[in-house]
This record gives C-alpha cells, sequence and structure tokens, in this order.
C-alpha cells in the first residue's frame, strides 16, 4: 500500500480509453463498477470533445457480484455492437473487473460479432496510463494490420497521437509539413482520427514516425519486425531535433533532407541581445520522458540555460532519463511521488521549472516560475490557438512559453536599476497581477531588530549575518536574493566562516561568479 | 395546516409511476463525497483504501483544490497486498501510522472503502476498532464504504454520517439537529432564523469539530437539510430520534416550508414566524424572479446524479415556471422526498435508475430547453444543440435557504441566456 493524494498518471485502462477514443469506428467495452465513468470528463471537459467517448461501461453493482457480472458483460457488448456498428471493438477489464476474474476475452469470443474483437491484459495493480495506451495501440495493430504492397510514393504512417496528448493535435500538423517538404505523404495517422481499417493500410507505408514512443513504441518494434518498416528514433521538438529528425527521415526514405525554415523564429529570438540575460538560468526539468529529453536540450542548446536537475515519472524510460542526466552531469529523479519531485526542485532551487500541472502548483508555492511542457496537463494546455511543441513553429511556442514566466531582459535591467525607488520594491507586487501596489514608506527602517538579532550570541555551527551584509543583501534583486543568500552561507561554511559581513558576500559572488 | 405550508397542485407526483431502469449508469461513486465532506469536518482525515482508480478519480473530482495540502488520500493496493490478506493489515497500519504521524492535527480519521477493497472484502470495519485502539484517545478511526458498486456520489456523504449515528453520545435533551453538510455561509442563515424564531437547542451533523459532535435521543427532532440521508435517518431512527417530514429547503417557497415544519414542531407562533420570515421571503421572492423570466416555460430534463434532482424540479417549476420533462435520480426514497413529490405538478416522468443510451434517446426526442446532467454528457449534448447545466455544480455551491434562492434560479438561468448571447455564432465552427 502507497499513500497517494497526486498522480502522474492514471490506471491503465485510461491509457486504453485515450486510444479508444482518439480512434474512430472503434469502441471499448469496459468491465468496471458504477462510477468508473468519471474519467469521461476528462475527455469531454479537459480536451473539450464534443462527443462521448466511444467507451461502454457494465457499471456492475454490488448486488450484480457473483454470476451475474459476466452477464452484464455480455449484454453490454452486445448492445454496443448493435447501437455503435464499430469496425472492431475492444474489451477489458478495469482495476474492481481483474479481482472477480471474469474472462472478457472468453466472453467476447463465444458471442461472434464478426468484427474483431480485441481483448485487453491491463494489470492495474502494475503498470499505468502510458502502459496502457501503448499496450492497446499494439494490440490493435497487432490484430489489424498486414503486410502489403507499399504506396508507390514514398509515405509514412505518423503514430503515438492519442486522445488528452499534450499538444498531439497541431504536433500533426506540423510534422505533416515537415514531411510534405521533402516529398514524403503520410500514409495513415494513428490512433488519432484513424479508424480501424486505416490501421489495416498501415502496412503501406514505407515506414513509420514514431511521435510518442510513451504511446507507440510497442507497436513500432512489432511493424519493423512483422511488416519491415523502420522508425523513426528523433522526436522533434525543438531546432536541432528538427534538423536531426530530418536527416533522419531523409536517410530512411532515401530522399533530399530538404525543410523549408522561412517561418523559423526561434533562433533569431533566441540570439538578439535581450535575451542574453536568458543566459545560463537554472532550470529544473520533470515530466514524460519524452518531452523532457526533448526539452533538456532546448533548454541547454537552444535558450542557454543551465540544467540543474531533470527527472520522469514513467519509469519505463528510467534508463533512458539516467543516461540523459548523466550527460547533463545532474542526478535523474525517476519518481511518480510529486511530495519527492517538491523535494528535489526545493532543494536545488532553480530559477525556472520546465514541468508538468503538477510542477506548475509546486511552482506556485515556492515562487519559481514554470513553464508547461509534459502531461499531465489541465484544461488550459488544449488551447483553441494553434500551439505546437514540434517542428518550426513547434519551436517558436516553446520560446514564447519559456520565456513569458521570465522576467524578460529590459524588464530586469528595469528592475535592477530602480530598485532602491520608493514606488518600486519587492512588497510592490507584479503590475500584471492586478491589486494595488504600495509605497515603500519614506523614512528609513529602524535597525534596531537587526542589530538585536545580531546581536544575539549565534548557536555552534550556525551562521550570522551581519547587519551591514544583511542590508547589502536586501539591494539585490529579490527574485535572484535567495540564491545568493545560500550561495553566501554555502561559501562561507566551505571557508569555516560563521559571521557573514559585506566582504564575505562578494567574495562568495565572485566565488559564483559565471 | 396553515397559511405558511405551500398549496399542492390537484395532482401531485407522490403516486406517478417510477420508471425503473438498469444499465450503463453515467455517474460518480461516493468517494466523491470526500470532496465536500472534508472541508465541512476540519479535523478529519479521509484515506480511501483503493486502487490508482480511485485515487485518479478524486485528482479529477477535486481539481485545483488538491494542491493545498487537502485532508484526504488514498492508499493505493498494489499486487503485494492482493496476495495476502494478513499482509494488507500490516500495510494499512503503517500508513496510518505515518498519516497520523504527519498530520497531528487528525481527530477523526475516516477510512473510505472502494470497489476493489470491498472486492477483496479487506475488512475495514474491525481495522477501524484496531485503530482506535491503537492511536486512543487522540484520534478515532471510523470507516464506511464510498465504493461504486455500493453507493451513487452523494450517498457517500450518507454513507459517512450513517457510520457516525452509532457512535454519538446518548442524551434525552429536546433539541432539533439539522443533518446534511451544508456550506457554512448557509448553515449560518439556518441557524440565525431559527434563533431568531426561538428554535434551540440546534445542533448540526456532521459538526466542524469531533469536539462538537451532537448527542442523540429519543427527544431529537432532526430536519434533513439534503434528500440523499436515507441511510442517516434510519440510524438517527434507530437511536429513538424523529424524522420531521418537509420540502427540502429550496427556493423561497422550500425554505419557508422546512422552516415551518421544524416551527410547527417547536411551537413556534404563526405571528413569530410571520416576523422572522418576512423580510427574506421577499428578498428571495425578488431574486428569484429576475431568473424566472428567462426560465419561464422552458422544459427541463434531469439525468440522475446527486437525488437533489425532484426538490430541484419542484423549485424550477413552481417558482420559476419551469415544465420538467423527466426528473431522473440515481435513488428515489418516497418516505423523504415524499413532500417535494406531493408539490411536484403530474405530468414528468420519474425515473429511478438509469440505462445512459436509453436516456440519452428520451432526452434527444424531447429537445428540451435546458438539461441536468454530469460532465461526462454535458458538451456532447451542447454539441447536439441542447443547452446543459452540469448538476455537481448545485452539491459545490451554497444553493440551500432564502438568501441563496436567487442564486439557484440563476445557475438554471445562466445557459439559457449564454445560449441566447452567442446565437450569432452558430455555425462559426
Amino acid at each position: 500500500m502507497k499513500l497517494t493524494v497526486w498522480t502522474y498518471e492514471g490506471p491503465p485502462h485510461v491509457g486504453a480509453m485515450r486510444v479508444a477514443t482518439a480512434m474512430k469506428g472503434l469502441h471499448y467495452v469496459l468491465h468496471a463498477p458504477q462510477g468508473d465513468t468519471y474519467a469521461d470528463l476528462l475527455f469531454t471537459m479537459i480536451e473539450r470533445r464534443n462527443h462521448r467517448p466511444p467507451v461502454s461501461y457494465t457499471t456492475f453493482q454490488a448486488r450484480d457480484l457473483g454470476a451475474d457480472t459476466a452477464n452484464l458483460f455480455k449484454t453490454a457488448l452486445h448492445d454496443a455492437f448493435d447501437r455503435f456498428q464499430p469496425q472492431a471493438m475492444i474489451v477489458g477489464s478495469s482495476c474492481t473487473a481483474e479481482l472477480i476474474q471474469d474472462d472478457p476475452e472468453g466472453m467476447a469470443a463465444t458471442l461472434d460479432l464478426g468484427i474483431p474483437v480485441i481483448p485487453l491484459d491491463l494489470p492495474s495493480y502494475q503498470r499505468k496510463e502510458n502502459f496502457g495506451s501503448d499496450e492497446t495501440f499494439y494490440q490493435i495493430v497487432k490484430a489489424i494490420a498486414r503486410p502489403m504492397e507499399r504506396t508507390a510514393h514514398v509515405s509514412a504512417n505518423l503514430i503515438g497521437p492519442v486522445g488528452l496528448g499534450f499538444r498531439h493535435r497541431d504536433d500533426i500538423t506540423e510534422v505533416t509539413a515537415l514531411l510534405e517538404e521533402m516529398g514524403i505523404s503520410v500514409n495513415v495517422v494513428a490512433p488519432m482520427n484513424a479508424t480501424p481499417a486505416d490501421i489495416a493500410r498501415m502496412g503501406a507505408a514505407h515506414f513509420n514516425v514514431l511521435m510518442y514512443p510513451e504511446h507507440a513504441e510497442t507497436a513500432a518494434r512489432w511493424m519493423e519486425k512483422t511488416l519491415g518498416q523502420p522508425y523513426t528514433k528523433t522526436v522533434p521538438i525543438g531546432v536541432g531535433a528538427t534538423r536531426d529528425f530530418i536527416a533522419e527521415v531523409a536517410g530512411i526514405a532515401g530522399v533530399e533532407p530538404k525543410a523549408d525554415d522561412a517561418r523559423l523564429r526561434m533562433p533569431w529570438y533566441s540570439q538578439s541581445v535581450d535575451s542574453t540575460y536568458l543566459t545560463g538560468k537554472r532550470v529544473f526539468l520533470f515530466g514524460d520522458a519524452t518531452h523532457v529529453k526533448a526539452m533538456a536540450r532546448v533548454a541547454r542548446d537552444e535558450m542557454g540555460f543551465e540544467v540543474v536537475g531533470l527527472g520522469c515519472y514513467n519509469r519505463e524510460f528510467a534508463r533512458d532519463i539516467r543516461k540523459l542526466a548523466k550527460e547533463f552531469g545532474v542526478e535523474a529523479l525517476i519518481s511518480d511521488d510529486y511530495l519527492e519531485v517538491e523535494q528535489t526542485i526545493e532543494a536545488l532551487a532553480p530559477e525556472m521549472i520546465l514541468g508538468t500541472q503538477m510542477e506548475r502548483h509546486i511552482g506556485k508555492r515556492l515562487g519559481i516560475p514554470c513553464a508547461v511542457i509534459s502531461a499531465p496537463v489541465h484544461v488550459q494546455d488544449f488551447p483553441a490557438r494553434y500551439s505546437p511543441q514540434m517542428g518550426w513553429e513547434g519551436a517558436n511556442v516553446i520560446f514564447d512559453t519559456l520565456v513569458h514566466p521570465l522576467v524578460m531582459g529590459l524588464e530586469e535591467h528595469l528592475l535592477h536599476m530602480f530598485r532602491e525607488d520608493f514606488e518600486f520594491h519587492d512588497d510592490a507586487g507584479a503590475s500584471h497581477h492586478g491589486g494595488a501596489a504600495k509605497a515603500r514608506a519614506i523614512e528609513a527602517e529602524p535597525d534596531a531588530d537587526q542589530e538585536a538579532a545580531a546581536a544575539a550570541a549565534p548557536a555552534e555551527g550556525e551562521i550570522v549575518w551581519l547587519s551591514a551584509a544583511e542590508k547589502e543583501l536586501k539591494k539585490i534583486p529579490f527574485f535572484v536574493r535567495g540564491k545568493a543568500k545560500r550561495n553566501t552561507e554555502k561559501f562561507a561554511l566551505e571557508k569555516g566562516v560563521h559571521e557573514i559581513s559585506v566582504e564575505t558576500l562578494y567574495e562568495a559572488k565572485a566565488h559564483y561568479a559565471r | 395546516m396553515t397559511g405558511f405550508a405551500p398549496a399542492p397542485p390537484a395532482a401531485g407526483c407522490r403516486n406517478a409511476p417510477v420508471l425503473k431502469e438498469r444499465g450503463q449508469r453515467e455517474v460518480f461513486c461516493g468517494l466523491t463525497g470526500i470532496i465536500w465532506l472534508h472541508r465541512k469536518m476540519q479535523d478529519a482525515f479521509f484515506l480511501v483504501v483503493g486502487s490508482r482508480t480511485c485515487a485518479h478519480l478524486l485528482q479529477s473530482a477535486a481539481g485545483v483544490m488538491i494542491f493545498a495540502e487537502p485532508r484526504f488520500g488514498t492508499a493505493i493496493l498494489e499486487e503485494k497486498d492482493l496476495a495476502g490478506l494478513a499482509d494488507a493489515n500490516t500495510e494499512l497500519d503503517r500508513e496510518v501510522d505515518r498519516l497520523l504521524a504527519r498530520r497531528p492535527d487528525i481527530k477523526q480519521l475516516f477510512l473510505v472503502g472502494s470497489c476493489p477493497s470491498e472486492v477483496i472484502k479487506l475488512d475495514l470495519h474491525r481495522a477501524a476498532e484496531r485503530l482506535t485502539e491503537r492511536h486512543a484517545p487522540h484520534v478515532r478511526v471510523m470507516n464506511y464504504s464510498g465504493s461504486g458498486i455500493e453507493t451513487t456520489f452523494t450517498e457517500g456523504e450518507d454513507a459517512c454520517l450513517a457510520t457516525m449515528v452509532p457512535t454519538l453520545p446518548a442524551t434525552d435533551e429536546r433539541q432539533l439537529l439539522m443533518v446534511g453538510a451544508l456550506p457554512d455561509v448557509v448553515e449560518d442563515q439556518a441557524l440565525s432564523l431559527l434563533g431568531a424564531m426561538g428554535v434551540k437547542p440546534v445542533r448540526c451533523l456532521p459538526a466542524h469539530r469531533a469536539a462538537e459532535t451532537p448527542g442523540v435521543g429519543p427527544n431529537t427532532v432532526v430536519a434533513l437539510t439534503q434528500p440523499f440521508l436515507n441511510e442517516t435517518a434510519a440510524h438517527l431512527e434507530r437511536r429513538g430520534a424523529r424524522i420531521l417530514s418537509a420540502p427540502f429547503p429550496f427556493g423561497e417557497e422550500g425554505t419557508t416550508a422546512w422552516l415551518w415544519a421544524v416551527a410547527q414542531e417547536f411551537g413556534v407562533s404563526p405571528d413569530t414566524f410571520e416576523r422572522v420570515t418576512e423580510a427574506p421571503r421577499a428578498r428571495a421572492r425578488k431574486a428569484v424572479a429576475a431568473a424566472a423570466e428567462t426560465l419561464d416555460g422552458k422544459s427541463i430534463f434531469f439525468f440522475p446524479d446527486s437525488q437533489l434532482e425532484i426538490p430541484l424540479a419542484r423549485f424550477l417549476t413552481r417558482e420559476c415556471g419551469m415544465r420538467a420533462v423527466e426528473v431522473g435520480a440515481p435513488f428515489i426514497n418516497k418516505q423523504i422526498v415524499g413532500p417535494d413529490l406531493d408539490l411536484l405538478a403530474e405530468g414528468p416522468v420519474i425515473a429511478e435508475g438509469q440505462d445512459v443510451d436509453l436516456q440519452l434517446d428520451r432526452c434527444r426526442a424531447a429537445r428540451p430547453d435546458l438539461t441536468v446532467c454530469g460532465l461526462g454528457l454535458a458538451n456532447p449534448l451542447e454539441a447536439q444543440g441542447l443547452t446543459t447545466k452540469w448538476a455537481i455544480e448545485l452539491v459545490f455551491t451554497p444553493v440551500h435557504f432564502y438568501e441563496q434562492a436567487g442564486d439557484l434560479a440563476g445557475l438554471f438561468a445562466r445557459p439559457v441566456r449564454r445560449r441566447a448571447i452567442l446565437a450569432g455564432l452558430e455555425g462559426a465552427a
């Protein structure tokens, strides 16, 4: 048993729902108790879908437990088939149905509906949502896709986009454009918007673009082995990764690596002088492995940040993330416990967090700016506007997303210039947060408190700030003051100094200068 | 009956045939009750013993609230807990010890059963007894089931309160016990009105803190503020208390009828009643009238959700001029919602339980002006051109008694007004 408040991932049957909801002409019959339909609202509310997820639940209740639940399942399967007339169905159990051990596979087989009915085995007490989507898509592809003649024209399948995916909708458009520029057409996009009939013709593509390894890597491997289709290993998030992706695709497809990056503004924006202040901003990354991997590279090589820590919640990719952390010379955090993530962030004290919805709230609590780079996300990260993460426009979007929470160069310069101004100080509040700003009291603050504090005898091993140093510390802008204080204390401890003077403060500053 | 009891229609719905359906149900389980209960009971912690699905449900239903270090959580069952039951008890004890060590402010701990814990027959009742001994006298550990197989949405609150009733101290005091978790602002208004009439003492279940837990006994008179408290009412009767029969306090009329039932029981004179309620009644009527302009003559369809449907249909038809097409409830206890059924004019289909696809067929055929339903159905129905009001808001928002009557009507009028305002957008998508 493990005490949990927040979960980064839902149970595996939610992953299966993400595949089913992404597709068309497919219906999912889920053996589940009354109440499990709560997951519908993730799709209708967060993703704002205008139709019910194609999922029928048996919704058994206590009085049904016993022989009746199996009949309920058969009835639900039959009713769903009659009502929705799907081309194929998937069937499986939620966590509770797993315990009562009805056999969806066997029961579905006895009904003989004349369409493929694909059983799913999703171990709810061991695995989670992403496993559920990866396994479901793999089972569907394995059951329906077959080797066939390749299209005359070079074509690719885009695999991995699912329901509730972070920016999956717009990434498809962007990647399709990248391929088109090289003269490669898209054969099938799956699961998003694909029908079982589309899955059946996936074998016609020359290769697969694996957009999101979390949701389609197992299927990609199977198609490589069984259908002879290689798949791309680079996820085109960021300028460098997009260029690598184009080179990789060109190699696989045997075409020219052509790219029309006329719309790409991110490199110039990042090079422009106003971005100089981004140099060395200390960032912490957390999310699903794919987005963390891609964004770590963007953060370091394209934004000029310093990556001070990174991690992921999906342990399926723990090895990849450990390797990446090693390259970056930081510790990897593989955890699905948000309290552990919070502790790590507190300890590292980054200037910015790139994370999920949870990190956004951790950032809010700790007063650290945060940009969302990965699922799980909330409704505001299913925007109406076009906002991919992949490709050229994705890079533009990422630049804006990463910069907005930070104080931009000019603004930061002004903060320095006017920090002693009575109208502009720590407690005035940010101009865009509303609320009335309070002017600082004109009279000098009495120093009595500080002197009293300094006069108190320091305990063993404790560090005391002399009042002049403390005053000097207050001149440092509030958004870097915490770091300056910690660095100075760390420096003092290392030097065995117990009283921090103005001198110590500036020695520490020189020591940590970069 | 005197002038303060509303006049029933020529024929009400008490004896109307009830359409009972079984099939797929698009409803929440009782675990969801935790989300408002923990706000009300300030020294209680709700520990669900369940699966990742349960944790995910609480997270989805709690929205942003989950970040405020809430007083609820899930002990997620893992593979190894399913292998041997003895082990699960040890694991639970360890998790509870850790939790209580971290949260010394907790005085009441509820072990909340879920579908998985019920199906593997994890004995949470014995666990609660064992843990109560272990953590006495500081913490009392209780248990109830909020599982989907046994409870629907608000029935979780019922199960929680019902499990507390046998533990309430005995008292012979003549008292009014107001039962049902109301938002604080609403509870205060109710207490103030009752106080002004001279009804006392009045106690509340649930109380804000364990130390304020009310007693119960043969001289206790119970006024339910929520229609879904069936088990709690039965347990209170078993302790000798008497349940007042009254419509639920929604709208001016419902609130007056509810207060009048209490007033009669406690011998409040009509003059006093008139003096205390005159001004708030006028305010409530005025506030409702503003929203009723939008709602008058419109038809309404209720999908089952919270058991509030029948009293709300009564309010909307009688005070806002709406016409009910179908009133679905997950469970109907005629003893408790009888007074509301009496006041609801015959006509609508009264439905208990659900087969969601068949009910959707009926709803689409009827094309009501407003459909009250859950969030899983709301956007899909809007996309089909139907105007919806999502039901869960009615449980979280202060809607009871006089001062909220206008807000309550406003909750239903807003989507109708919005559709009219946005009419020019049609066809844009």
